[in-house]
């Protein structure tokens, strides 16, 4: 695998440091990319390692250090300046404009590139025909398929970021940054992602792979380069390597990759699911038929990739969002359609998937929060009237118990680190005496401590004899915390297994909806 | 926040944080009325004999005082009423229209009902009633445009300003018809007087403040301890911070919102209410415009903050009532007014501008309200 | 525009039109009645499709503009005190005064779009608080120098209001000129053209806000600024990674937004009638938004949406003509004020979505932080 170790640098940043209020985001970090190789940039979330590659599109400022693009010390005002030396990104949340065709989208900022002078006459017609063409082009010579008439919001994930690719590559890009591309992939898809990235390494192009997924860099980075709390821990190539060793580099410790657990004691049935049918924001019908059922006492985790549905049935389920048909039960009683407060005093507990905007209330207090949804119970109202030392005196002892990271329980959750705020969040709601747990995405975008420290709490949670549902898109943490894995695929379950005989590749071929019985 | 780490409400930052939340208004309010002197100079006006004029006309004298404080009961309803809807994410523009439906039913309990029913009304069973339903009648209005939004989500700002449309036009066609005054001299467009057993009493004899502006002090109160203290306040506010986290902590989103636009709507409706019984015994076409905006702004400089709605009222109360005087000993327009509030609401509005005229750091939240229309 | 929408606006200018031939049918021709409700909708239309075209400018670019009211407002009485002083103070001539006060109406309405830009863009002040400042702003302002220029000390023009140099003036369109020969001898045929002729035949304003419709139409969606404009008010982040200046397009396109808010102020006091008096603007700034809306961001979405609102209110001015000739079924009709109500609750109506719902630039109202 290990390419030339001659090529020349096409990038250097030098002594980058960039500062946000009460963050050092990068400390004087180094990092250099070769012509036609793939460095993978690793580290935790808020490493500094998506600051760095801004500071290198020119999105960012550093406040010292000095960017070098084929040798030449570059000023990097804006991302129109890193776009004219040759750097192209594409960014973990694609910048693309839904409602815009591939080919507005692509054109967009060079809508008159192919002409020879810069034309800068704002009421030039655009030439949506010859940009489709040229888009055609470099579809063919790449070997990335896209539709240019097609509506890029219609366009699976998969294929907005070939948009994405092609984005770049007609603004002549010969160094590439892919911010964490493999996230909203299925398996299949980033294999077929990896081997887009090798013919275009080969035809001359650099690419930067950012990711925090070790498997991934080992299997096409040609160096890795890994970073901690903004400063560049060491730089490897993938033979010296392995996954023990750049976890520990990641995270400055020895971790434990599993999750340590007993067997499961499945006991009675909590919740029932029959023939649910769910439609998206959209209207359009986003879970299609799903039954399945989840004992007290083990966690049945639903996999896929995002968009197959999951979401949509984890708001049906704690009531967020209408049931077209089908019913629920938990503990045998029908809450189908009913009203999210009468779910949870049934005995429900949810972690949201978007915790800034359904499980907290930024501007209100740690105290305020971790009452947010039994704010009324006796424990804390008389009548009509709230109790507040009560509220106070119970966010002292969650806090202590879950261990938040506050000043005060008097802070605004708006300022506590994403991972304390998503422990407000499971404190509130494993507090509370229930019979399920829904957990979607529970540790998306939080530090490895954060991760380890819920994933223990849900298997606490289950060997006390709670029924969890775990929804998420990480393969190794349904993997990990799972008894029983259901994939969901185009608004179905394609198949559940049971953890122990469940595979990687199986997994990830059911998740692309291929079935592996045959 | 480092002095909230002992205990949260020792009285000392309890003091700070008041004291910073009223350096902003008090600094916006500065930089306004060094502007508006700026523009008198410029209109060949003497500022200081102006500013001297408005004070003295608002509280130079017990009369002075008194008008203060009868100008100032109209804009504590309205600058709550908007304030209430604030805090619950809604924007009440419709303050208006609900302020003079209220004004015109109240009128019409006070004036016709005792003729409907033959008989003299008591003022413990006539007041409570014109009141109760000048209230009521502010409170529908404004719930349709709540139950608009809850159930289509027709937005808020541009149907309450429809409804100040639809009920002025309304108005006006009561007060020139069915409802004007029969007298043979008169040529307005207003009710007939109210009964005497429609009247809210004078506090002081001779003067024209009535029992209404202390009403109006225990509403605002009233108004803070909903707000905090209960479990409907902590709903209004939730849905007002994060309507998604609310409808996930099980609350009533739609049916807060048409609660949060009614309860707006019905202080909307006792501005009108209490000026009808308090002060002018009877309702007249024009009274009420303006009220709207003033309403707005009282708000917004008071951080929708009860106390601050009450201080902020007082003062634009005090700005109108001085005006008189002022244009008086300087001839220069009441109009003059109305801009010094516009460029105080401003500097409120923008108080980055402020933050950095003066050099102060930014901190604390900002009012969202701005989600996209309906429809 | 969906057929939902083409059909309800449709229906409803033929109920209008439908309800003025029937009570006017004593008095006039079918064919007269129709095209001088038609020329009337034109007119009265204007100020609402240009205020429509101004909320389309803004909110593509990310920008929601409830201020439109307050340019208007603003525009309508620096326009006219511009074309006023021109006149009596610089001693200019009527058309040069006139055509500045027009100029002096758009600039000011240019003005009032950069506070509104300052507010949202620079200081990201909630942008329906900012357009209340305006609107508030407006008020007092217009309603201070109203009152001070005219009255105050040392006013020029001693206590009174003077004449203002008059207002714009129709233009002919030369259809008659160009059809007669055609038709002959045909009486029917000379009457027909000379009627549509009198809805061709309007003021400068009145035409240019059509012609703008269709402008803005091209420069939206075909040309490199209107995609640009777009894309800052879809996904401003895309737009700043691509190289695209986020604050300048929103500043250069609330700008152009105030420049047409100024124009349909210029409309009430420079083409309509050349007086000033505090508030006429009367809500037409808010109506204007509810055409923007109703025609789903697009400029000849709006502008059909405006005309509807323009036949309503033409429908109350012919009623007002016809009061001698009502037949007593429709008499309830005369008492104004039932008709003048309808463009409020159209409005409400159409904010509900029950015609069809229609979707706002994914950005709009949100401020743009990097």
């Amino acid at each position: 695998m290990a390419k030339n170790e001659t090529a020349p640098i096409v990038l250097e940043a030098k002594g980058i440091t960039k500062k946000f209020p009460g963050v050092l985001a990068n400390d004087n970090v180094n990092f250099d990319l070769r012509k036609g190789e793939i460095h993978a940039l690793l580290g935790e979330n808020g490493a500094g390692k998506s600051t760095l590659m801004n500071i290198l599109y020119g999105l960012y400022h550093p406040e010292s250090g000095e960017v070098v693009v084929d040798g030449n010390r570059m000023q990097l005002n804006s991302s129109r300046d890193a776009i004219k030396h040759g750097i192209g990104m594409v960014h973990q949340h694609f910048m693309l404009i839904p409602v815009f065709t591939v080919t507005e989208n692509i054109m967009l900022g060079e809508e008159t590139s192919h002409r020879a002078a810069p034309n800068e006459n704002p009421l030039v017609r655009l030439d949506r025909k010859e940009v489709a063409q040229r888009v055609r082009d470099l579809s063919h010579q790449y070997g990335l398929e896209v539709d240019p008439e097609a509506i890029v919001g219609d366009l699976p994930v998969g294929l907005q970021q070939r948009v994405e690719i092609v984005k770049a590559l007609y603004r002549k890009a010969n160094i590439l940054i892919l911010d964490e591309p493999t996230a909203v992939l299925t398996p299949q898809e980033a294999e077929d992602l990896f081997r887009i990235m090798h013919d275009l390494t080969a035809k001359g192009v650099s690419i930067i792979f950012i990711t925090h997924k070790l498997k991934e860099v080992l299997a096409v980075a040609d160096r890795i380069t890994v970073m901690r709390a903004g400063r560049v821990v060491g730089t490897t190539v993938p033979k010296e390597t392995n996954e023990q060793k750049l976890a520990a580099m990641m995270v400055g410790r020895e971790v434990i990759l599993t999750v340590q657990k007993g067997p499961a004691k499945p006991a009675e049935e909590v919740l029932r699911v029959e023939n649910l049918h769910v439609k998206d924001v959209r209207g359009l019908e986003a879970v299609r038929g799903v039954s399945f059922s989840v004992q007290a006492g083990e966690v049945l985790g639903i996999a896929g990739v995002q968009g197959n549905g999951q979401t949509e049935l984890a708001e049906a389920l704690t009531g967020l969002r209408h049931i077209e048909s089908g019913r629920f039960m938990l503990s045998g009683k029908d809450l189908t359609n009913k009203p999210p407060r009468v779910i949870t005093e049934t005995g429900l507990a949810h972690i949201p998937e978007d915790r800034q905007r359904h499980g907290l209330v930024l501007s209100y207090s740690v105290a305020d929060n971790m009452v947010l949804c039994d704010y009324y119970q006796p424990r804390f109202s008389k009548g009509i009237v709230i109790q507040q030392n009560q509220v106070d005196e119970n966010a002292q002892k969650l806090i202590k118990e879950f261990d938040v990271r506050t000043p005060s329980a008097f802070v605004n959750a708006g300022k506590l680190s994403g991972g304390n705020q998503q422990k407000v969040i499971v404190a509130r709601e494993l507090s509370r005496p229930v019979k399920l747990v829904i957990a979607s995405q529970p540790t998306r975008g939080l530090d490895v401590g954060s991760i380890e420290y819920i994933h223990k709490e849900i298997i606490a949670m289950r060997d006390r004899g709670v029924a969890v549902l775990l929804v998420s898109a990480e393969l190794d943490e349904i993997m990990s915390l799972s008894d029983r894995i259901a994939v969901m695929y185009r608004g179905q379950i394609v198949e559940t297994v049971d953890h122990k005989d469940a595979t990687r590749e199986q997994l990830g071929l059911l998740m692309a909806g291929v079935h592996a019985a045959a | 926040m480092q002095s909230e780490k002992k205990s949260g409400l020792s009285l000392k930052t309890l003091f700070r944080s008041a004291l910073d939340a009223m350096l902003i208004p008090f600094l916006a309010i500065l930089t306004a009325v060094v502007l508006g002197g700026i523009i008198i100079a410029i209109v060949r006006g003497n500022p200081f004999l102006a500013y001297y004029g408005l004070i003295d006309g608002s509280f130079g004298s017990a009369k002075a005082l008194s008008e203060t404080a009868v100008w100032a009961t109209p804009y504590i309803f309205g600058g709550l009423a908007v304030a209430l809807a604030f805090k619950g994410g809604l924007f009440n523009i419709g303050a208006e229209g609900q302020l003079a439906l209220g004004a015109t039913v109240s009128a019409l309990i006070g004036y016709a009902l005792p003729g409907w029913l033959g008989v003299e009304i008591p003022t413990i069973i006539h007041l409570p009633l014109a009141i109760i339903v000048g209230m009521a009648a502010g409170a529908i209005w404004a719930a349709i445009v709540g139950f608009l939004k809850a159930y289509t989500g027709g937005h808020e700002v541009i149907n309450t300003i429809m409804m100040n449309y639809i009920a002025l036009n309304t108005i006006s066609f009561l007060l020139n018809g069915p409802m004007k005054d029969p007298d043979p001299n008169n040529v307005i467009a207003r009710t007939p007087l109210i009964a005497d057993g429609a009247r809210i009493p004078t506090i002081f004899e001779g003067l024209r403040v009535h029992w209404g502006f202390i009403f109006a002090l225990l509403v605002a109160y009233l108004v803070w301890w909903v707000l905090n203290k209960t479990t409907l306040g902590f709903e209004i506010r939730t849905v007002g911070m994060n309507p998604d986290a609310a409808k996930y902590a099980g609350i009533n989103v739609k049916r807060t919102i048409i609660l949060t636009m009614a309860l707006s709507g019905m202080l909307a409706g006792l501005a009108g209410t209490i000026e009808v019984t308090g002060l002018n015994y009877r309702h007249e076409l024009g009274f009420s415009i303006g009220y709207g905006f003033d309403a707005i702004a009282i708000a917004l400089l008071g951080k929708s903050h009860p106390l601050g709605v009450v201080l902020a009222a007082i003062l634009f109360a005090a700005m109108r009532n001085g005006a008189t005087r002022m244009q008086f000993l300087t001839q220069m327009p009441v109009d003059l007014i109305s801009m010094l509030q516009a460029l105080i609401l401003l500097f409120v509005a923008a108080d980055a501008i402020i933050r950095y005229i003066y050099r102060i750091k930014a901190q604390g939240e900002r009012v969202v309200l701005t989600r996209g229309w309906g429809g | 525009m969906d057929w939902k929408r083409f059909g309800f606006i449709l229906l409803i200018i033929v109920v209008l039109f439908g309800i003025v031939v029937l009570i006017g049918r004593t008095e006039s021709t079918p064919i007269i009645i129709i095209t001088s409700m038609m020329a009337t909708t034109i007119a009265v239309a204007t100020p609402l499709t240009l205020g429509a075209l101004s909320g389309v400018f803004c909110e593509r670019s990310g920008v929601v503009n409830i201020g439109i009211e307050g340019m208007m407002l603003s525009s309508a009485f620096f326009g006219w005190l511009t074309a006023i002083y021109m006149y009596h103070v610089f001693g200019f001539g009527q058309g040069i005064s006139i055509f500045v006060g027009l100029l002096g109406a758009i600039v000011t309405g240019m003005l009032m779009a950069l506070l509104l830009a300052v507010l949202s863009v620079t200081y990201k002040v909630d942008q329906i608080i900012g357009g209340t400042v305006i609107n508030i702003l407006a008020v007092g302002l217009t309603g201070f120098l109203n009152r001070q220029m005219f009255f105050g000390q040392g006013s020029v023009f001693g206590g009174e209001i003077p004449n203002s140099p008059g207002t714009l003036l129709n233009v002919h369109v030369p259809l008659s000129e160009v059809l007669n020969p055609i038709c002959g001898a045909s009486a029917d045929c000379v009457e027909i053209v000379r009627a549509l002729n009198t809805v061709l035949d309007q003021r400068p304003i009145a035409i240019s806000a059509i012609v703008l419709v269709f402008v803005a139409h091209y420069i939206l969606f075909n040309t490199r600024w209107g995609l640009r404009t777009r894309a800052v008010g879809e996904h401003p982040k895309a737009a700043d990674t691509v190289g695209i200046n986020v604050v300048k397009m929103r500043y250069a396109n609330v700008i152009i937004g105030g420049a047409l808010a100024g124009l349909a102020g210029a409309y009430f006091t420079i083409e309509s009638v050349p007086s000033f008096e505090p508030l006429l603007t009367n809500g037409r700034g808010f109506i204007s938004l509810a055409a923007m809306i109703f025609g789903n961001w697009t400029p000849i979405g709006a502008w059909t949406a405006a005309l509807v609102f323009g036949a309503s209110q033409a429908l109350n001015i012919k009623l007002q003509l016809f009061r001698e000739v009502i037949p007593p079924q429709w008499a309830f009709l005369q008492q104004s004020y039932v008709v003048g109500l309808i463009p409020y609750i159209l409005t409400m109506i159409i904010l509900t979505g029950i015609i069809g719902r229609t979707t706002p630039p994914a950005a709009d109202g949100q401020p743009y932080e990097k």
